[in-house]
């Protein structure tokens, strides 16, 4: 712990996250007038998934912090995936 | 390394130094030592109870028919005697006592790494305990839906259900903070020299059960908020008549709550596997294929939820693929067992009363994984499903399993915990009547249940009684064997105990019994070569 230093993300870094999370909300609700029929959910979770991705990477520091924490990220959202993939199974197949 | 330069010795962490003198020193300390011992005694407060209902549900059952009280309160007091011993008692059970007491120790550390939030977390405990208890005296009555909250009869049953799903709500909070707490305190308070594969397998029991608290609790937190919006906003979740898929409950359920019963186990198996080489005198065998297996077994364990629901009406794909993955998960498990035979194998065994219960705790496990097998298999669960055999296989696990295990570990770091010993005679005995009153009490259901006795019915056929009657006595001997280990161990203060009365290895019986506040006077290391288990 002691040779650590805390990195301090400049104002300007943090002000492009913001325009970026509300431009890309403001593309989630223009989409939801195109009828993009049975593409309809993957647009929206993909547009939400860049999102995550960038609340993760800049205002939750992941950028800057050890690989460890970015390991920990990917095991979770792999765990994440294979209870939708196993419940899927379910569903699927009915 | 940093060397402490007062030579007066510190006092026990027993003895108040603060601010606040008697209950409030309690109260307010933040010592992870302290704070693990009122979990214990709010434990053994909440089984005590779980214990009295189990035996006035044996009571109704003693004769066919009714006896004491109606249907109605028969599937209320079921429900709380699951929601206690679930919610209050297994799933926080030892990770919550002896992870606190014994895990920083074990670690080299002063304390986990957020006192506070530990301080949090057990008052989070004992509102969400406060909450659920809270059901059985307000509103329509005691809710009768079993602990699993089913839907959609939770959605539609008039009872008080809000308050119960809200009260398991709370306490999960309290385990994703302790889970927490420990994944950071393993992480970075490590003494100099411990490496991840050179500490001690309780501790990484602990690791892996922490993990399943973070990841796997938020999904039933959800879930029960999903009852409850359903229930006062009439939002189509899992009720059919608006809508909702009850499967859907089922699945999210499981997906929480068949990982907890691995937070329930895993720092049981971690318990077995500190007391086993310390009474055998021996090297534990195979440590990274123990420490490995924890891992294994949380990770595996998040995928076999839905053997709880073949049944269910769920696809014939996702039946055999959950099967399979059932089956995956008792090779870990078993690989552990093989680990303690093995470990016991040309060791010095001392038959003290910890190893003793350890033993216990092998050959329960052992029935409850065997018949879990035959309840993960799909042909023959159908058969057995929803049966007395369920009720005596998770029994098996849960309580032969945990709760042999929480009575190892009492006997086990009493001395550690009090700084005194306690009469090995008595605590013999105490294992003679848990024991023998265990199996007489949950052998007898396998058999009524492969005969088609069904859980949770407050009647039956007049061929099951001679078995229900043979659980009521066994329930007894349980009982009484409960009540001589409370006497054991709290009637009156035994002898003062040596630091390490039992020869063992780890960090804890290399200070002062009891510990002072900060534990090590002289921060410990770990040389290059030690290892945790070093036994000639």
């Amino acid at each position: 712990m002691h040779n650590e230093t805390a990195h301090i993300t400049p104002y300007r870094a943090h002000a492009w996250v913001l325009i970026t999370l509300l431009t890309l909300t403001f593309v989630t609700i223009t989409v939801t007038w195109v009828d993009l029929s049975a593409l309809t959910v993957l647009v929206a979770m993909l547009i939400a998934s860049v999102k995550a991705y960038i609340v993760l990477t800049y205002f939750m520091h992941l950028k800057f912090e050890s690989s460890l924490f970015r390991v920990f990220v990917v095991m979770v959202l792999a765990i994440y995936v294979l209870v939708i993939l196993f419940t899927l199974s379910d569903y699927l197949f009915r | 390394m940093t060397e402490q330069t007062t030579h007066h010795p510190e006092p026990s962490y027993l003895v108040d130094t603060g601010k606040y003198k008697g209950l409030m020193a309690w109260l307010t300390s933040t010592d992870h030592k302290r704070i693990g011992l009122m979990y214990m005694y709010a434990m053994m407060v909440f089984f005590a109870v779980g214990v009295l209902l189990g035996v006035v549900m044996r009571m109704e059952l003693f004769w066919p028919g009714q006896q004491f009280y109606g249907p109605q309160m028969y599937n209320g007091i079921f429900t709380i005697h699951g929601i206690i011993m679930i919610f209050t008692v297994v799933i926080p059970g030892l990770a919550a006592v002896f992870g606190n007491f014994s895990m920083p120790i074990m670690i080299g550390a002063k304390d986990v790494a957020f006192p506070r939030l530990n301080l949090f977390s057990f008052y989070l405990y004992v509102l969400g305990a406060a909450i659920a208890l809270s059901s059985q005296f307000m509103g329509n009555g005691p809710p009768d839906t079993g602990w699993t909250f089913y839907a959609p009869y939770s959605i539609q049953t008039h009872t008080n259900v809000v308050a119960a799903v809200f009260g398991a709500f709370v306490l999960g909070f309290s385990s994703i903070l302790t889970g927490l707490n420990f994944i950071v305190t393993m992480h970075r308070m490590r003494a100099p020299g411990m490496t991840f594969f050179k500490m001690p397998l309780f501790p990484w029991s602990l690791y892996a059960t922490a993990w399943i608290q973070v990841l796997a609790t938020p999904i039933v937190g959800i879930t029960l908020l999903m009852i409850i919006a359903e229930r006062w906003l009439r939002i189509g979740f899992f009720d059919p008549s608006l809508g909702g898929d009850p499967v859907l409950y089922q699945h999210l359920f499981w997906i929480y709550s068949h990982p907890a019963v691995y937070i329930m186990i895993l720092p049981a198996m971690g318990v077995i596997t500190e007391i086993i080489p310390t009474f055998a005198q021996k090297k534990v065998f195979g440590y990274k294929a123990i420490a490995i297996s924890s891992l294994a077994i949380a990770l595996v364990g998040y995928f076999v939820w839905a053997h709880h629901m073949y049944t269910s009406g769920m696809s014939t794909t996702a039946r055999w693929v959950f099967s399979l993955l059932t089956f995956l998960v008792a090779v870990p498990s078993a690989i552990k067992v093989f680990n303690w035979v093995t470990t016991m194998y040309k060791g010095s065994i001392s038959m003290k009363p910890p190893m003793l219960f350890a033993i216990g705790f092998i050959f329960l496990f052992m029935i409850g994984g065997m018949t879990g097998l035959s309840l993960g298999a799909l042909a023959t669960n159908v058969h057995v499903h929803d049966t007395a055999y369920v009720v005596a296989h998770f029994h098996y696990i849960v309580f032969g399993g945990v709760g042999f295990a929480f009575f190892a570990a009492i006997y086990y770091w009493y001395p550690k915990m009090y700084g005194r010993m306690y009469n090995f005679k008595m605590a013999n005995w105490s294992f003679v009547f848990l024991f023998s009153g265990f199996n007489l009490l949950y052998f007898p259901q396998f058999i009524i249940g492969m005969m088609g006795m069904p859980r949770r019915y407050f009647d039956y056929l007049p061929q099951f009684t001679f078995g229900h009657q043979l659980s009521f006595f066994g329930g007894i001997l349980l009982v009484i064997g409960f009540i001589i280990m409370l006497i054991t161990l709290f009637s009156k203060k035994g002898a003062k105990a040596p630091d390490n009365p039992w020869g063992g290895r780890t960090f804890e019986w290399r200070i002062a019994s009891p510990p002072t506040l900060e534990n090590f006077e002289v921060m410990p290391e770990m040389g290059p070569d030690e290892q945790p288990y070093d036994y000639k």
